[in-house]
C-alpha cells in the first residue's frame, strides 16, 4: 500500500484540542464521517421511500410468500417439482439448473478453450490460423446475440416432433430437442458408482505410495497406466458381477411429445453450447498467453536434461504456466456462471428466469431481486475461495 | 609486385548467387514447414483441409451463389433455399432505428455519425487534451437535441421510440463517460488509507462485480420505481442507464485500480515531498501515468461493455438485437434469422473487432515509451 496521505500517521498537534481541518487526523476523520453521513443519508432516503411506496401499494415484506404455492410449471428439473409446490422449491430448482449449466459449461470451456489456445500455439498454420479466426469471431460477437442464434438454430431449424430425425435407432432429434436412450434403472449403476470410488481413492493413495517409493528408492511406478485399469477395471467388474444388464430405455413418441430416455432441451443446449464456445475463445486467450509466458529456455533445459517433450510439458511448462494461468481463469469460470444468467432470454428456467416468474406473480420485487443477487454472489464467491485455494497450492514457494 | 599472379582460381568479380535448394524456401518448403513438418501435422492438416472443403463451398453457396436478390418476396425465399437478403433491405431502417419516426430517421442516422466521430477522434493521441471532454460535451448534447428534439423546428421524440443502432451506440458512450469519473473516485478509494472510504468503495466493486448484469436491469426496471418518493418517475431508458453506469463504473474502477498499483512507491513518495496535498498529488503525478497504464485493460472493458448494452432487450428496450428480434417476429418474415443474426452480427463485430485492434495498436505504443 503505497502512502497517499503519509502525514496521517504524524501525531497531532502538540496541546491536542485543534480541531482545525489543516489538522491531518481531524481531516481523516471528517473526511470519513461525511462520505459515511452521505451514504447512510442516502441509504435512508431510499429506504424510507421504498417503504413509503411499499404500505401505499400495499406489498407485504419479507420471504414468507417463499411458503405459498408456486402454480407454474418449470420445464426441465433435476428434483421432482409440481406446480403445487412452493417458490421456495422452485427457486431451488431454478439453482439447481443454473449450477448444473455452470459446471458442465466450465468442463467443456475449459476443455475447448485449452485445445484452442494450444491450436493457436500450433506449428501448424493452418491450425493455428482456424483458431486464431475462431477467438476473433466469437469474442466480438454479443454472448446474448450467439445464445438466440443457438436457440434459433434448435427451434427454428429442426423438424416438428412427429417428423422427428432418427439418424441413429433410438435417438430422436426435433425441435423439442435430441432425446437419447438410457440403461433403465437396475441396481447395478449404484453399485458401479461405488466401485469407481472405490477406484478413485486407490489411486490417490497408490500415487501417494508411488511418489514415496520414487524419492526414496529412485524406481519410477508406471502410474498412468496402473490408475487407468482401476478406474476403468473395478467399475467392469462390478458391472459383470450384477449380471451385465443391457436393458435400454428407449424414447417412444406418445402424444406430442417422446417419453423415456434423456432428453437435452433446445433451451439447455442452446444457453449450454452459446456459454461454452463464448467462454472457450476467452479461455484460449488465457491458455496462450500462459503458455506464452513460460521462458523457453525451461524446454530447451528440460531437453538438456535429456527429459522426454511429453514430461516436459507436464513437469517443466504446465506448472509453470498454470501459476498465470489460474487468476484469469478463475474470472472467466466466474463470468460464465453469471452468463448463464442469460438463459432467461431463451426460457431455459435458470433462477434468474424462475425469481422473475415469481417476482411477477407476487409483486415482491425487492425480495427476488435480493435473492438473486444474494445467490449469485454466494456462488461467486464459492468459486472464487475454491480456485485461490487452488491457487495458493500451484503458486511459486520462495525459499 | 607478385600480388596478382596467383589469382588463377580466385573470381575478382561477383558471381550470381545460387538459388537455396527448393526445400527450404518458397512455397514448397513453406508447406513442408508450416502445414507438414511432421506426420501428425500432416494428418492434421488433411484432416482440417478435407472439413474446410466440405463447410466453405456449402456456406459461400447460401450467403452468395444461391443467395436470393434484393427485392426478391420472402415465400420465393423460402422456397429457393438460399439467403434471402431482402430481409436485410426490407428492414433495414427498422432494425437501424426502431421505431423512430420515419420521416425523421436522418436524426438518429446523425446520432450514428456524430458518435463515431467523437469516438474516432478520441482514438488519436494528439487531441488527449483537456478541450477534447468540451468537445464530448458538445456533441452529446447534439446528440440530445437530435433523438429529443423539441427545439430548433425539431419534432419533439419521445424516447420510447429510440431504437437501434443509435440506442446501443448511446447506452455506450453516455454509460461509459459517465461512469468514467465515478470509477476514477471508486479506483482511489479502494487505494485509499481511509478506512471507511475502502470500506465502501471494496464493498460496492465486489458487490456489483459478484452479480450478473441481468440483476442490475431488474433492479433498475422493477426496484426504482420503488426507491423514488411517490410522483417521481425516470422512464425505463433512463432507469436502464442508471443500472449501466453503476456496473461498468465498478469494472472500470478494477481496471484502474490496476494502473494505480504498477506506479510505483517512489512517485508517491516524490509527490509528498514537493508538499502536493492528496488531491494535487494524485491529479498531477499519479493518475496520469496510472491512466495511461490502465487504457489497454479499459479498452477491454468497453469492449464487453459494448456486448453488455444487447442485454436491454430483457427488460423491453429495443437496441439493436432488439430490433433484429423484432423485425423477426413479423410473421411475413418469421424464420429468416440467419440473415437477421448475421447482419447485426456484423455490425457489432466491426465496432468490437476495431476496438480492440486499436487496443493493441495504443498497447505497442505506450510500451515504446518505456522502451529505453
Amino acid at each position: 500500500m503505497a502512502s497517499e496521505t503519509p502525514d496521517t500517521a504524524r501525531p497531532s498537534a502538540p496541546g491536542g484540542v485543534s480541531f482545525s481541518l489543516s489538522d491531518p487526523t481531524v481531516r481523516a476523520v471528517f473526511y470519513q464521517v461525511l462520505v459515511v453521513g452521505i451514504v447512510i443519508a442516502v441509504g435512508w432516503f431510499l429506504i424510507h421511500n421504498t417503504l413509503d411506496n411499499l404500505s401505499k401499494r400495499s406489498i407485504a415484506t419479507g420471504f414468507g410468500f417463499l411458503e405459498r404455492e408456486a402454480s407454474f410449471g418449470i420445464g426441465e428439473s433435476l428434483i421432482d417439482y409440481h406446480p403445487r409446490d412452493s417458490y421456495g422449491r422452485a427457486f431451488l430448482v431454478g439453482v439447481l439448473n443454473t449450477l448444473k449449466v455452470s459446471i458442465i459449461g466450465v468442463v467443456l470451456a475449459t476443455v475447448l478453450g485449452t485445445l484452442i489456445g494450444v491450436a493457436r500455439l500450433s506449428s501448424n498454420w493452418l491450425i493455428a490460423k482456424l483458431a486464431s479466426t475462431y477467438v476473433e469471431i466469437v469474442r466480438n460477437i454479443p454472448p446474448l446475440l450467439q445464445l438466440f442464434f443457438w436457440y434459433a438454430l434448435v427451434s427454428e431449424s429442426m423438424p416438428p416432433v412427429r417428423q422427428a430425425l432418427n439418424p441413429i435407432p433410438g435417438v430422436f432429434l426435433s425441435q423439442r430437442g435430441l432425446f437419447v436412450p438410457v440403461p433403465s434403472a437396475d441396481p447395478v449403476w449404484g453399485t458401479m458408482g461405488f466401485a469407481l470410488a472405490i477406484a478413485v481413492i486407490a489411486v490417490i493413495f497408490l500415487r501417494r505410495w508411488a511418489k514415496a517409493r520414487q524419492e526414496r528408492t529412485g524406481q519410477p511406478f508406471p502410474i498412468g497406466s496402473a490408475s487407468l485399469g482401476l478406474l476403468i477395471g473395478l467399475p467392469l467388474i462390478a458391472y459383470i458381477a450384477g449380471g451385465a444388464p443391457t436393458a435400454l430405455d428407449v424414447p417412444k413418441l406418445q402424444g406430442f411429445n417422446f417419453v423415456g430416455g434423456v432428453v437435452l432441451t433446445p433451451e439447455f443446449f442452446a444457453i449450454l453450447v452459446g456459454l461454452v464456445v463464448y467462454t472457450a475463445a476467452f479461455i484460449a486467450e488465457v491458455v496462450r498467453s500462459g503458455i506464452l509466458a513460460v521462458n523457453w529456455g525451461q524446454t530447451e533445459a528440460a531437453r538438456a536434461l535429456g527429459i522426454d517433450s511429453g514430461k516436459t510439458l507436464r513437469l517443466v511448462v504446465l506448472p509453470q504456466a498454470l501459476r498465470v494461468i489460474v487468476p484469469p481463469l478463475t474470472s472467466q469460470y466466474l463470468n460464465l456462471t453469471k452468463n448463464s444468467s442469460l438463459a432467461l432470454a431463451i426460457g431455459y428456467p435458470d433462477l434468474v428466469s424462475i425469481a422473475n416468474t415469481t417476482l411477477n406473480q407476487t409483486g415482491q420485487a425487492i425480495e427476488g431481486v435480493a435473492m438473486i443477487m444474494g445467490t449469485y454472489l454466494v456462488i461467486s464467491l464459492g468459486i472464487s475461495i475454491f480456485m485461490n485455494w487452488y491457487n495458493k497450492r500451484i503458486a511459486l514457494v520462495e525459499r | 609486385m607478385t600480388d596478382n599472379v596467383h589469382t588463377g582460381n580466385i573470381h575478382t568479380g561477383s558471381i550470381p548467387d545460387e538459388r537455396p535448394p527448393s526445400n527450404t524456401v518458397g512455397p514448397v518448403a513453406w508447406l513442408r514447414n508450416n502445414l507438414f513438418n511432421t506426420w501428425y501435422n500432416a494428418l492434421l492438416t488433411i484432416l482440417i483441409a478435407w472439413l474446410l472443403f466440405k463447410a466453405i463451398p456449402p456456406l459461400l453457396d447460401w450467403l452468395i451463389f444461391s443467395a436470393n436478390s434484393f427485392g426478391t418476396p420472402p415465400q420465393v425465399c423460402r422456397q429457393e433455399g438460399g439467403a434471402c437478403w431482402t430481409f436485410v433491405s426490407e428492414k433495414l431502417r427498422f432494425v437501424m432505428f426502431g421505431t423512430f419516426p420515419y420521416d425523421e430517421q436522418w436524426r438518429p442516422l446523425v446520432t450514428i455519425v456524430i458518435i463515431i466521430a467523437l469516438v474516432l477522434a478520441s482514438c488519436d493521441r494528439r487531441f488527449w487534451k483537456p478541450w477534447l471532454a468540451l468537445v464530448w460535451i458538445a456533441g452529446l448534447t447534439a446528440v440530445g437535441v437530435l433523438m429529443w428534439g423539441g427545439v430548433l423546428g425539431l419534432t419533439y421524440v419521445e424516447n420510447t421510440l429510440w431504437g437501434g443502432l443509435p440506442l446501443t451506440l448511446m447506452l455506450s458512450v453516455v454509460g461509459l463517460s459517465v461512469a468514467f469519473p465515478a470509477s476514477v473516485l471508486l479506483a482511489l478509494g479502494r487505494r485509499s488509507q481511509l478506512p471507511a472510504i475502502r470500506v465502501i468503495s471494496v464493498t460496492y466493486i465486489e458487490l456489483i462485480r459478484g452479480v450478473p448484469l441481468i440483476s442490475l436491469l431488474f433492479m433498475a426496471s422493477v426496484m426504482f420505481p420503488l426507491f423514488l418518493p411517490t410522483g417521481v418517475n425516470f422512464d425505463k431508458l433512463l432507469r436502464a442507464q442508471i443500472a449501466f453506469i453503476m456496473f461498468a463504473a465498478a469494472y472500470m474502477a478494477e481496471a484502474i485500480r490496476g494502473g494505480l498499483q504498477a506506479i510505483p512507491k517512489g512517485q508517491y513518495e516524490a509527490a509528498d515531498a514537493l508538499g502536493l496535498n492528496y488531491w494535487q498529488a494524485m491529479g498531477k503525478i499519479i493518475l496520469p501515468q496510472a491512466l495511461a497504464i490502465s487504457i489497454p485493460p479499459l479498452v477491454n472493458t468497453f469492449i464487453s461493455f459494448f456486448k453488455d448494452t444487447s442485454l436491454v432487450i430483457i427488460i423491453g428496450l429495443y437496441d439493436l438485437l432488439g430490433t433484429a428480434k423484432a423485425a423477426l417476429s413479423d410473421p411475413a418474415w418469421r424464420g429468416f434469422y440467419r440473415e437477421a443474426y448475421l447482419f447485426i452480427g456484423v455490425i457489432y463485430w466491426v465496432f468490437c473487432y476495431s476496438m480492440s485492434k486499436y487496443s493493441q495498436k495504443l498497447e505497442r505504443d505506450l510500451r515504446r515509451g518505456h522502451r529505453r
